[in-house]
Parts: structure tokens; C-alpha cells; sequence
């Protein structure tokens, strides 16, 4: 067996130039599929990362009208009231909920100003004391809420990066006093949002997704909601699940739990979950069939490459025809000239797939350059394109083998 | 006796016609003996050859070689027996082009399943043995016609076979490597080995101790024809 793959390697040396001519169609077959594989997966996973946030595994609890989230005209509807201190330990209890947060929202908040400035189109949470640690927000200048700021309704303000830029500029944020609704408020700190909760955006649609979370934000403690907003905002919940595979389960039961407190039944309001996990997982979906379909396509070049390397394996045993013959001649057995002629065949084309591999690799990083996307190599396709590509070589080599071992050596010989 | 035939009949399909090459050969050969057969082109000699060495069935007749009833083997059975009885020598050498001299020698031991050591070692000895110890590693392009025959011949008697088929051995080579390969044969055949040589050419037959002539597939004895 060894002699043999070493005599095939003779052979293949020899004929370089045929010999790679003929791996061509099995190189490029197994480079197509190797950076389509490559390119679904990388892409599955920036999908993944992007909508659930690589570290993040929140999952925002919002009540929703219908299909959409509930639009706050008229403050909170009939029927909805403020989670009770029960609903919300329920939650913290679930068994794979990390840590849960419970706040109210304003978006496009009004009448948030500071001296001359106002700022437009922020959006103002009243925040719990477990929030900028579940989202992952870090103080980046100044201190976070004590217990005493709730305890106390102290009137102070947290303002996101982005908030603090727009209100102060080049001014130092620290210490000032803004209004909100003409409420006096003290700015005690300036958060970040950590980098690991930081989402990728790279589309529109990405851009879509996160486009909330990019706007400029002022937190106050919940307890002084009141004072500007009295109750016109529902509740909502954010829950950091143990793990990412945990987070549709933790969302559903998390809005379950929030549900029971719904006494409208007539307007179709309830708590949904925002649950991105399913989201990646469709849009992979989507992915992934599209892709398989490239699978197929490449897959044919593969059939080609075979056939290719069964025609040249042809005429390579009607050129070697007095070999074969000498061969025979003195004892060898019909399966020895079969098995020298299959290791051949299979060698040839696992040389063509690891070439291929080789190839499939540069091309996936070339693409994943030029068009921006990400790539992640695949072990298990690797090992698959090479055991496949000696299978074709196996497969396609056979008729050729079989027509050698079956020569007969007196007309072998005969032709000189 | 290492060779006995008895009425054996060869025929050809051509087309539909039915061609009869070899016709009620009764032929033996005794332990040691060097016979040469003689014979014009399309006389059946390399029919006969064919039989002999095993790469061919006769179409009837009872053929033994070393006491054993060739009719009756199989594909693989008649391989082997080529493989352990029999060392062929060709008119154009037949070597194996990419391979070294040593290579070309040892490829009939590789068959027999001789580790590769014992191969080097052996393949070395029939090599020195027609006087190439120093070509070893030589590709067969790198010899001269004379020295790929004593390479073919080498790798003919590498498994000590119980006879030594040459068809046409001079027939591609100059008169004075001709005469060398004759040489190589005489010693071989003092050596004891039995040899059954094919050629047209009287003069190199007549280094034979027997001669025999075949015509339309007919066999006659010289001695037979003298008496």
C-alpha cells in the first residue's frame, strides 16, 4: 500500500503539468465549497453577535398592542398596572435569569434642557439600581445612583456619552443643573456602554435594530418618575439570561410572569419579549438555504473535476498499457493493478482537495475582505472536502482501474 | 521433466472464421535442459511462448509445468505461478522507465510479499550476478541496450524460477551485446537453470542444446529431422 502511494506520487511528479490540469476541476470544486461554508459561517455568526450582542444576553420585556410595542398617547391604558414588588422577584427568580432590571421609558422626550440647549430626541428611563449593571453601562465620569439617591428621590440624572455631548459640549457635565419638564435635576455622573455591549453595525438594518440604543439617553432613579411623568409609562423589564441559548426561554417566561397583571383584555395588550435570538436564527436561516443552494452548484464542478480525472486516468492506462502488461506478466494479481491504479486515482484527487482546502481558505479571506463580511474557517468541512475529494478519486477511478486490471498481457505486451 | 505438453491445439477467433495457430503439439523439456524454438514469423512460436509462460490457456490438450496441470488454474493461480516459476525475458526489455535498475529488479519480490530489506539485499545479488553492481541506481534511459536486457534478465531470475522464458532476447540488440547476453545464458544454464529461448535467427539459436522448429504450428524435432 505505502509502495503504492509512493509510487503514485512518482507518477503524479512526473506528469506535473497534466497532473495538476487534471486536479483543477476538484481544486476549484473543493476551494468553492470550502469558502461558501467558510463565508455561511462567519456570516451566522456576525448575525448571531450583532442582534443578541456577543456578552450581552439581555432580553427587553416591552407591552405591546397587537404586534407592535404600545404607543403612549394617553398614558397607561386600562387594565395595566405597575408590576408589584412579587411579579418582580418572580422574575429575579426564574432559574436562568442572571440579573433583571425593571424601568420606565420615554422615547423622543421633550423639554430636556440646560441653559440655551435643549436636547432633542432623547430618550428618558427611570431606571432601578439593578439596571446599568444588567445592560452594561460603566461610569465614565462622576458616580453611579446610590441606594440613597432612590431612597431619598434625590432629583439627580445619569446621562449616557452621547446625551452629555449633545447638552454640554466642551462644558464639564459634572454638577450642572438641567431640567426636565422644568424640574431641576443635578447631573452626578456620565455613562458608557461597556464594549462588549456595544453592538456591530454594519446595514441599515443593523442600524435599524440599535438605532434606539444610539440615541442620546438621560437616566433618573425610578422613584423619581413620578415627579415628571407620573404614571403615563408602563413598566418595562430588561433580564440578562445565564446563557444566550437561554434567552427566548427566559423572555417568555419573564412576560408570562408580567402578564398576569393585565386586566384589559378588550385591546389585545400584553408583555412581549424582543426576542432576538429567534430573529438571528431566521435571518441564518435565510442564510443558510440561499447558501446551500451555492453548495449544490460548486458540488457540480466537483462531478466535472471527477469525470475529468477519470478520462485522464483513462488514457493514462492505454499510454501505460505495457507496464500493465509487464506487470501481469511477471505475477502480479488483477487487484494489485486494480489497487495501484485506485491509490492513484485517490491520491491525485486528495491532492487536488487539500489544494483545494488551501485555495477555498485564501479565497474566503479575499472575499471577506473585499466585501466586508466575516469568515470562519470550518474544521469539519476541511476534513470532509478531503476525504470527499479521495472518495471522487475512489469513485471516478474505478471503471479506469477495473479496465487495467483487466488487460490481458499478451495484447498488453504486444503493443509496443 | 519441468515441462510436458500433450497434443495441445491453439485457435484464434478472427472475426467469425475460426483460425487454428498451434495444432497437436507434443513438446517436453527435461530439468536444466536450454532448448531453443525456431521459427518463421506467424509460425505460432509466440503462441507456444504464451502457453508456456502461463499468460495464455491452450484451446485443448494437457499442458504440466513443474508437475502441476496448468488447464485447470485460475486467473490469480496462473499469476502466481508466474510470479514463482517462471522469469521472462523480452525483446524490447520491457523495464519500467522511472524506476532504478534496483527497483526494475526487485518489483517481482515486491509481488511475492519479500520485505523491503530482503528485496534491496536480493535485487542487489541478481544484479551482480549479470555483472551491473555498479548500475544499480541507473534509470533504465542511463543503459545501453545490452546492459536493460541483463537488467531484464536480473529481474527474470531475482525469484529463482524453474524456467527462464526469453522471446527474441537479441532481437533488439547489437551483435556484440547479443553475444554477451548468450553468454549470460550459457553460465546460467551450467548454473543448472532451464531455459526456453524463441528467436529466428539460427545463429543464435544454434548456442542451444536442442533446437526445435515450429511451421504452421507444427512442431519438428532437428534431431528428428536428421536421423
Amino acid at each position: 500500500m505505502l509502495e503504492n502511494i509512493r509510487l503514485s506520487f512518482q507518477g503524479i511528479w512526473s506528469h506535473k503539468m497534466r497532473s495538476f490540469l487534471t486536479m483543477l476541476g476538484i481544486i476549484i470544486g473543493i476551494a468553492s465549497i470550502i469558502s461558501i461554508v467558510s463565508t455561511i459561517k462567519g456570516t451566522n455568526e456576525q448575525i448571531k453577535e450583532n442582534l443578541v450582542g456577543a456578552g450581552n444576553n439581555n432580553v427587553k420585556i416591552q407591552l405591546y398592542q397587537g404586534e407592535g410595542t404600545y404607543w403612549m398617547d394617553g398614558g397607561i391604558p386600562n387594565g395595566v398596572y405597575q408590576l408589584s414588588q412579587d411579579q418582580k422577584q418572580q422574575i429575579m427568580d426564574l432559574e436562568q435569569v442572571e440579573n433583571a432590571s425593571f424601568y420606565q421609558e420615554r422615547s423622543y422626550a421633550d423639554g430636556i434642557s440646560y441653559e440655551n440647549t435643549t436636547l432633542q430626541g432623547g430618550t428618558i428611563l427611570g431606571i432601578d439600581q439593578n439596571y446599568m449593571e444588567t445592560c452594561g453601562y460603566q461610569i465614565y465620569q462622576g458616580r453611579m445612583f446610590l441606594e440613597s439617591d432612590f431612597e431619598q428621590v434625590r432629583k439627580v440624572v445619569l446621562l449616557d456619552d452621547t446625551a452629555a455631548q449633545s447638552i454640554f459640549q466642551e462644558e464639564e457635565p459634572l454638577g450642572k443643573v438641567i431640567e426636565i419638564k422644568g424640574e431641576p435635576f443635578t447631573v452626578v455622573g456620565v455613562v458608557k456602554k461597556s464594549d462588549s455591549f456595544q453592538p456591530v453595525i454594519q446595514s441599515m438594518d443593523d442600524y435599524n435594530t440599535y438605532s434606539q440604543e444610539s440615541y442620546a439617553t438621560v437616566f433618573l432613579p425610578n422613584s423619581c418618575w413620578p415627579i415628571v411623568y407620573q404614571f403615563d409609562e408602563p413598566e418595562n423589564a430588561v433580564v440578562m439570561a445565564k446563557t444566550t441559548e437561554d434567552m427566548s426561554i427566559v423572555g417568555k417566561e419573564a412576560a408570562e410572569i408580567m402578564n398576569q397583571s393585565i386586566t384589559n383584555t378588550t385591546d389585545s395588550l400584553s408583555y412581549k419579549a424582543e426576542d432576538l435570538l429567534e430573529r438571528a436564527k431566521s435571518l441564518q436561516d435565510l442564510s443558510r438555504s440561499t447558501n446551500s443552494q451555492l453548495i449544490w452548484i460548486a458540488s457540480i464542478s466537483l462531478l466535472v473535476g471527477g469525470i475529468g480525472v477519470m478520462n485522464i486516468m483513462l488514457v493514462s492506462v492505454t499510454e501505460r498499457t505495457s507496464e500493465i502488461g509487464l506487470k501481469k506478466a511477471i505475477g502480479a494479481r488483477k487487484r494489485r493493478i486494480l489497487a495501484q491504479f485506485l491509490t492513484e486515482a485517490a491520491v491525485l484527487t486528495s491532492i487536488g482537495g487539500l489544494i483545494g482546502v488551501a485555495a477555498g481558505i485564501v479565497m474566503a479571506k479575499v472575499i471577506s475582505q473585499m466585501s466586508k463580511t466575516p469568515v470562519a474557517i470550518s474544521v469539519p468541512a476541511i476534513v470532509f472536502s478531503v476525504a470527499f475529494s479521495m472518495l471522487i478519486g475512489i469513485i471516478f477511478g474505478l471503471l479506469p482501474s477495473i479496465k487495467a486490471a483487466n488487460l490481458n498481457p499478451i495484447d498488453a505486451l504486444r503493443r509496443e | 521433466m519441468i515441462l510436458q505438453m500433450n497434443d495441445i491445439c491453439k485457435d484464434y477467433l478472427q472475426g467469425k472464421m475460426t483460425v487454428p495457430v498451434l495444432r497437436n503439439i507434443d513438446f517436453s523439456m527435461e530439468e536444466g535442459e536450454y532448448v531453443a524454438i525456431m521459427g518463421p514469423s506467424g509460425s505460432g512460436k509466440t503462441t507456444l511462448m504464451n502457453i508456456v509462460g502461463c499468460l495464455d490457456q491452450a484451446t485443448s490438450g494437457k499442458f504440466f509445468l513443474d508437475g502441476k496441470d496448468i488447464s485447470k488454474c485460475s486467473d490469480n493461480q496462473m499469476s502466481d505461478i508466474r510470479l514463482k516459476k517462471i522469469g521472462f525475458v523480452f525483446q524490447s526489455f520491457q523495464l519500467l522507465p522511472r524506476q532504478s535498475a534496483l527497483d526494475n529488479v526487485a518489483l517481482p519480490l515486491c509481488y511475492a510479499g519479500v520485505a523491503k530489506k530482503e528485496r534491496r539485499e536480493r535485487a542487489a545479488a541478481a544484479l551482480e550476478r549479470v555483472g551491473l553492481e555498479d548500475r544499480m541506481n541507473f534509470k533504465p534511459n542511463q543503459l545501453s541496450g545490452g546492459q536493460k536486457q541483463r537488467v531484464a534478465i536480473a529481474r527474470a531470475i531475482v525469484n529463482h524460477p524453474r524456467i527462464l522464458l526469453a522471446d527474441e532476447p537479441t532481437g533488439a540488440l547489437d551483435s556484440r551485446s547479443g553475444e554477451q547476453v548468450m553468454e549470460l545464458f550459457e553460465s546460467l544454464h551450467k548454473e543448472g537453470v532451464s531455459i526456453l529461448m524463441i528467436t529466428h535467427d539460427p545463429g543464435i539459436a544454434s548456442f542451444a542444446e536442442r533446437i526445435v522448429e515450429i511451421r504452421d504450428g507444427r512442431l519438428k524435432s532437428k534431431e528428428a529431422e536428421a536421423e
